[in-house]
């Protein structure tokens, strides 16, 4: 396993996927397996998932944010008020514009409240557990005060594909040039990483193990692609798109896939550009030195202050994104969404390796964390497990994970 | 002007700090403190445990500042508000602790705060593993666990990494604070080793230590804190080790030495 630098963690986390998804798939007598249930399961982990990867990096430096579900509905509350009241007078009914500028908007106010709370823990060093605690009761009342509870809808046609469902999955084809350009971008990585160690004279991996990263990449992409792709539009809307084009409805019928949904390629996006910051940025390399010795940071010149308002400018960002994704997937804005969501996303990155003592953790790890908790959720509504007995499941799931991460951990060390 | 008097004209010290002052909550840690230091020199800061040494050198590396005195480098008064100043002035400092980041590895903790890039902003890891290569080599040369968190090294290992990471950056004051107390007898040696070449480099260093034969053999002069003030500084050569010994414990300051302001009052 050395030789070739993987991760056994990760790979237990697959095995542990694999096992609920074949448990559930069995329990359901084969319902759980099919691509209607995984294009849905991927679409409801995606809010989560954008979310998880900001809280790697807030746990990573030792701090907590237990506001991001408030924060959530407040701003899916002004971005619900903007585009739903706001902008129709100012621009005019359905403008072009205005899923635009609601986006923008989400993720200024996510980035702005997320730098105060930041700018709290860091320059005023009161502890974060406490400001985002403060967090999670002030926003969630600011959501109310938005339109005093009421729910705004519907949301504008050109923002609702964010949310997935049938407008937003991006059809067959596109799904395939997507899935072809991610399957490029690995291996040229491959090669340029490989390209590069050489230069330097360092240990390369056997090429039977580079061969085996790529083929897992490229048949994991490829593979959601043709899931997606296998999961088939209803009759009526396939249609009306064949009649929309000029085309003849043929007699028996068509088949026209759903492809990837948006949320999926914005959750899949985000996660490249936080596994990007945490490796190859010197943010990210400060974000981790800070969690392994703060003090050390700090004497080789890091300003940590700075990094740390940072970490929760960005997870604010991100609150932005999952706030548009689920502001859109419910086609309206309510001040209860995004409630106990601090507690999942929590979940999703401790659950995916990351470690509360500081200093550990990995984006990709957080968004698997987010689709095995997401699984045994939607697999137990799947065989009709009461609410109460899901809560339970996930709880003690929760704990059982960490337990098993730090007889992991305690054996390696 | 001759150039016999231009040779009597000293150059200014590498590093004068004058009359240093720091109060944590209305205790003086350090109070009025004068030390200076030569090229090519060591100076052990020697004195008890809370004495005021490492108190003092955390304002020379950036982590305090100081509430009054001067600190003046090659002559010129020098600000250091943060570490980052101090390495600017080319001080680096191995800390008791190492402040070593455990859950990165070694390149990590030598470039810390100094990446190399790549011309896209990205982190060089390639390069700095390999200059990280090359300065491990000299230090500690059946080193080989690159890729493995800080923590998974041994004391020795971590303390090769610290100071790596101090000499590294071609610097011109080099704190060395307790370098050897985790050490074993041999790895003890390579650091007075490193101390002695490093010195014929021209680096001026800092040596600080509760453990006076650690410093005597290494120090052209020691300076002695008590209850955070100097009781005197001395040539090794012009006193003995008990004479610093007792400048130690008591603060009595011998004949072979310049009292300072902690000296015990009548004794001198």
């Amino acid at each position: 396993m050395r030789e070739i630098e993987f991760d056994p963690r990760m790979i237990g986390m697959v095995a542990a996927l694999g096992v609920i998804w074949l448990g559930f798939n069995w329990l359901s007598d084969g319902a759980f397996l099919t691509p209607r249930n995984l294009w849905n399961l991927l679409v409801q982990t995606a809010s989560i998932a954008v979310m998880a990867c900001g809280m790697v990096l807030v746990i990573v430096t030792r701090n907590i944010d237990l506001s991001v579900g408030s924060m959530l509905g407040f701003v899916g509350m002004v971005v619900g008020l903007i585009q739903a009241r706001l902008l129709p007078e100012l621009l005019g009914f359905e403008h072009p514009a205005t899923w635009f500028i609601s986006i923008l908007v989400s993720v200024a106010l996510g980035g702005v409240l997320g730098l105060f709370q930041g700018a709290l823990i860091a320059y005023l060093a009161i502890p974060s557990f406490i400001v985002t605690l403060g967090g999670l009761l002030v926003w969630r009342g600011a959501a109310w005060w938005v339109t005093q509870g009421q729910t705004i809808a519907p949301m504008d046609t050109r923002f609702r594909p964010l949310g997935g469902g049938i407008e937003g999955a991006i059809g067959t084809g596109a799904s395939w040039a997507i899935g072809l350009v991610i399957c490029a971008l690995i291996l040229a990585g491959i090669v340029l990483a490989r390209r590069r160690r050489r230069r330097f004279g360092f240990g390369l991996r056997p090429i039977w193990a580079e061969g085996a990263i790529a083929a897992l990449g490229c048949g994991a992409v490829l593979g959601t692609v043709m899931v997606a792709n296998a999961y088939p539009l209803p009759a009526g809307v396939a249609r009306r798109l064949v009649e929309a084009r000029g085309l003849v409805w043929p007699e028996g019928g068509l088949t026209i896939g759903h492809g990837l949904a948006v949320p999926v390629l914005l959750a899949l996006a985000v996660g490249i550009v936080m596994s990007f910051l945490t490796k190859r940025l010197r943010f990210g390399r400060y974000v981790f030195a800070i969690g392994g010795n703060p003090e050390a940071a700090q004497l080789s010149g890091v300003n940590t202050r700075k990094v740390l308002t940072l970490v929760f400018g960005l997870m604010g960002v991100l609150v932005g994104i999952s706030a548009c994704i689920s502001t859109a997937r419910l086609n309206a804005a309510t001040n209860s969404a995004g409630a106990l969501d601090e507690l999942y996303v929590i979940a999703a990155a401790v659950i995916g390796g990351t470690s509360l003592a500081g200093g550990v953790g990995t984006i990709a790890g957080a968004m698997l964390g987010a689709l095995v908790m997401q699984s045994l959720q939607s697999g137990m509504v799947l065989i009709g497990v009461d609410t109460p007995l899901q809560n339970i499941v996930v709880g003690v799931v929760l704990v059982v994970a960490v337990w098993l991460d730090g007889l992991y951990r305690r054996k390696l060390s | 002007m001759s150039l016999a008097t231009a040779r009597d004209i000293e150059p200014p010290p590498l590093v004068e700090m004058r009359d240093i002052s720091i109060a944590f909550g209305g205790i003086k840690a350090v109070d009025t403190v004068s030390v200076d230091l030569k090229a090519g020199e060591v100076v052990g800061l020697l004195g008890h445990n809370g004495a005021g040494k490492s108190t003092l050198i955390k304002i020379l590396s950036g982590a305090y500042r100081a509430d009054a005195g001067e600190i003046r480098i090659s002559g010129e008064p020098a600000v250091i508000a943060n570490p980052r100043d101090a390495k600017r002035y080319g001080i680096e400092t191995i800390y008791q602790t190492l402040a070593l980041a455990d859950n990165v590895d070694a390149a990590a903790n030598i470039f810390l705060g100094r990446e190399l890039l790549t011309p896209w902003h990205t982190l060089d890891d390639s390069a700095m593993e390999s200059e990280t290569r090359k300065v491990m080599g000299r230090l500690n040369p059946h080193f080989r666990r690159f890729k493995e968190p800080v923590k998974a090294l041994s004391g020795g290992q971590r303390q090769s990494v610290a100071i790596a990471r101090a000499i590294y950056f071609n610097a011109r004051v080099l704190i060395m604070d307790e370098p050897t107390a985790a050490l074993g007898p041999a790895e003890t040696k390579q650091v007075a080793d490193l101390i002695l070449e490093l010195k014929r480099q021209g680096i001026g260093i800092f040596l600080i230590s509760h453990d006076l034969h650690d410093v005597f053999d290494l120090a052209d002069r020691v300076s002695v804190m008590k209850n955070g003030r100097v009781v005197g500084t001395a040539r090794t050569s012009d006193v003995t080790q008990d004479e610093v010994l007792a400048m130690i414990i008591s603060g009595k300051c011998p004949a072979g030495a310049t009292p300072g302001p902690g000296a015990l009052r009548g004794q001198a």
